[in-house]
């Protein structure tokens, strides 16, 4: 059907375009001499204007600011997670492969497991873990992304232990590995050398998909009031403040959804672009 | 399928089982204990109190010790109390799920109908196909509660069609219905494209084997080789993608009911969570999770039902 190409430029457009405003907001928050933080209330639901290009929220607070401070968070979080998730899956995968008997069947009934239940309750339950408990710093907004990141790669690695399992079982049995261990290259060299580098397309996908998962699930927790706690902004909690007002503010609602679905659309994209096509 | 049976029941208990054992740990690390609340509303509690409290209700015995207590006590149907709702828990749940349930069922229903309607016409008419995978693309990247918050703005703040959320105090199945339609089309809306993107993908692969051909070159007519050759064959790949979305299916009506603000098992975990509630939200967890590991069984039945030949391979 043709067209990956371009389905794996516009994603990397997508994502380089709001990495870049991820990387304005400081700028663009001098420029027009806001803080993204600080109430306004003089100013409250103000339309746009040369101040506030999209207008300020029900504080006061500058709409396009916030949106670009909360692209930081998104972003933060999915490629965190995203990394995160790959990095517990493609060790688990690989050692449900190499091992395999009743390590690899303990793994994947695990994983059976995980993807069979319902993510968001057990998301929302995790979320309101004490962070101390789970030896994270209490409060403050970075500490929020770090508590999301560890409960996304709880639940993240399983997709991505999935493909690298099925991949490492496929090179595995492959001549050219077969004739290095009969060579007697060592085990750990054999998985590093060989294996390894053999399930980079897998991962790449593997990968994007996580990232659009784990801003879609920011984004969720977030707007459940789970996730980056205000003032600090992110594209879910800007959501959830939209919707109280969306009998006299329904615009607001409109740019933090749009961003959301312009991220996870790109990351999509990308891994749509990634996958070999078989048919 | 008894054999099926056999096997995974005691495999969904076990599911459970160590689901609500990591769930008491994790809850075992949530701020707000019983004692320390009360300790908060009532200023003449002094520790001694409290450490008497601790003993009285056995909150000074281990975590296992007291996730024991809890699951034995569970087993023989003590569900125990509600502290938000002030009832025994069991009398909040079920309510909760049974207005689950019924935007679930609505909801798959209607998915699953558009979903393979759409998928059919993607694989029989390939100029379709690019507008069917563009609208699957845009509906997996939209988040559910955005989507929820946008038939709001729409129906209920700008036409005022039907109400923004909420459930009816009163009236019949008309006014439970109206209440009914948004959520429905959010969850619905969220959920076809995955659909329609598997039955194209399977209808297309259907439509290759040599037994179409074979029908063709006998001259049955396209509708018929859609309807009675194509869709019966497609419908054991797509049965398997309903097992497998009956995750995310269920936590799509979560987040879609706290959009809507209604009541059910979505408003009700949250709400509990939220409000220190620590037994209904493990309760509610697991009867959600049992909810969709036996959705899930039931699926895989159909699709044995359907494909005599998987019993024998398993």
């Amino acid at each position: 059907m043709g067209g990956d190409a371009w389905r794996l430029r516009t994603g990397l457009a997508i994502l380089l375009l709001l990495a870049l405003a991820a990387l304005a907001a400081p700028g663009v928050a001098a420029l027009l001499g806001v803080d993204p933080e600080v109430p306004d209330i003089l100013a409250r639901q103000a339309g746009p204007s040369a101040a506030h290009p999209l207008g300020t929220d029900e504080l006061g607070r500058d709409i396009l600011v916030r949106l670009l401070v909360g692209a930081r968070v998104s972003l933060a979080v999915g490629i965190a997670a995203a990394l995160a998730s790959t990095v517990i899956g493609l060790a688990a995968g690989l050692l449900a492969a190499w091992r395999g008997g009743w390590v690899d069947a303990a793994l994947m009934r695990l994983a059976d497991g995980l993807l069979a239940l319902p993510a968001l309750p057990l998301l929302v339950l995790l979320a309101a873990m004490d962070p101390a408990a789970l030896g994270l710093p209490r409060g403050g907004a970075l500490s929020d992304v770090l508590r999301i990141v560890l409960i996304l790669a709880l639940f993240g690695w399983v997709g991505v232990a999935r493909l690298a399992r099925a991949a490492a079982i496929s090179v595995l049995a492959r001549d050219h590995v077969r004739a290095a261990r009969a060579l007697g290259v060592g085990e750990a060299r054999l998985l590093r050398r060989h294996v390894v580098p053999a399930l980079g397309a897998p991962l790449a996908v593997a990968a994007s998909l996580a990232v659009a998962g784990a801003i879609l699930a920011e984004s969720t927790l977030s707007f459940l009031g789970l996730g980056i706690q205000p003032p600090a902004s992110s594209w879910g909690n800007m959501l959830a403040n939209a919707q109280d007002l969306v009998f006299s503010a329904p615009m607001a609602a409109l740019w933090p959804g749009l961003a959301i679905a312009l991220a996870v659309a790109g990351a999509m994209l990308v891994a749509d672009g990634l996958r070999p096509r078989s048919g | 399928m008894a054999r099926m049976i056999a096997w995974r029941v005691p495999q969904i208990a076990a599911t459970l089982a160590i689901l609500s054992l990591a769930a008491f740990l994790a809850i075992g690390a949530m701020p707000g204990d019983p004692i320390s609340l009360a300790m908060m509303a009532d200023p003449r509690l002094g520790p001694a109190d409290v450490e008497r409290m601790r003993a009285l209700h056995g909150l000074d015995q281990p975590l296992l010790l007291r996730w024991w207590a809890w699951a034995t006590g569970v087993l023989r149907g003590e569900f125990g109390y509600s502290r938000l709702f002030a009832r025994p828990a069991a009398e909040v749940l079920w309510p909760a799920l049974r207005g689950s349930l019924v935007l679930l069922g609505t909801a798959l229903a209607l998915a699953a109908g558009l979903g393979i309607g759409a998928g059919m016409l993607a694989a029989l008419r390939p100029r379709w196909r690019g507008a069917v995978d563009a609208v699957a693309l845009l509906s997996q990247a939209l988040p559910a509660f955005w989507l929820g918050i946008l038939l709001i703005i729409l129906f209920a703040v700008t036409l005022g069609w039907l109400p923004a959320g909420g459930a009816p105090d009163a009236g019949g199945v008309a006014e439970a219905a109206r209440f009914l339609v948004l959520p429905v089309a959010t969850l619905a809306i969220a959920h076809l494209a995955a659909y329609a993107r598997h039955t194209a993908a399977a209808m297309a692969e259907v439509l290759r084997a040599p037994w179409i051909t074979a029908a063709r070159a006998r001259g049955a007519p396209e509708s018929r080789i859609a309807f009675r050759h194509a869709l019966p064959n497609a419908a054991v790949p797509l049965l398997s993608i309903l097992a497998l979305d009956a995750g995310a299916l269920v936590s799509g009506a979560l987040i879609t009911e706290t959009v809507f603000a209604r009541p059910g098992m979505g408003k009700l975990l949250t709400d509990a969570v939220m409000g220190n509630d620590h037994n209904l939200a493990l309760l509610a967890l697991l009867l959600v999770a049992g909810t969709t590991l036996l959705a899930t069984l039931a699926a895989d039945l159909a699709q044995r039902g359907l494909d005599p030949r998987l019993g024998r391979e398993g």
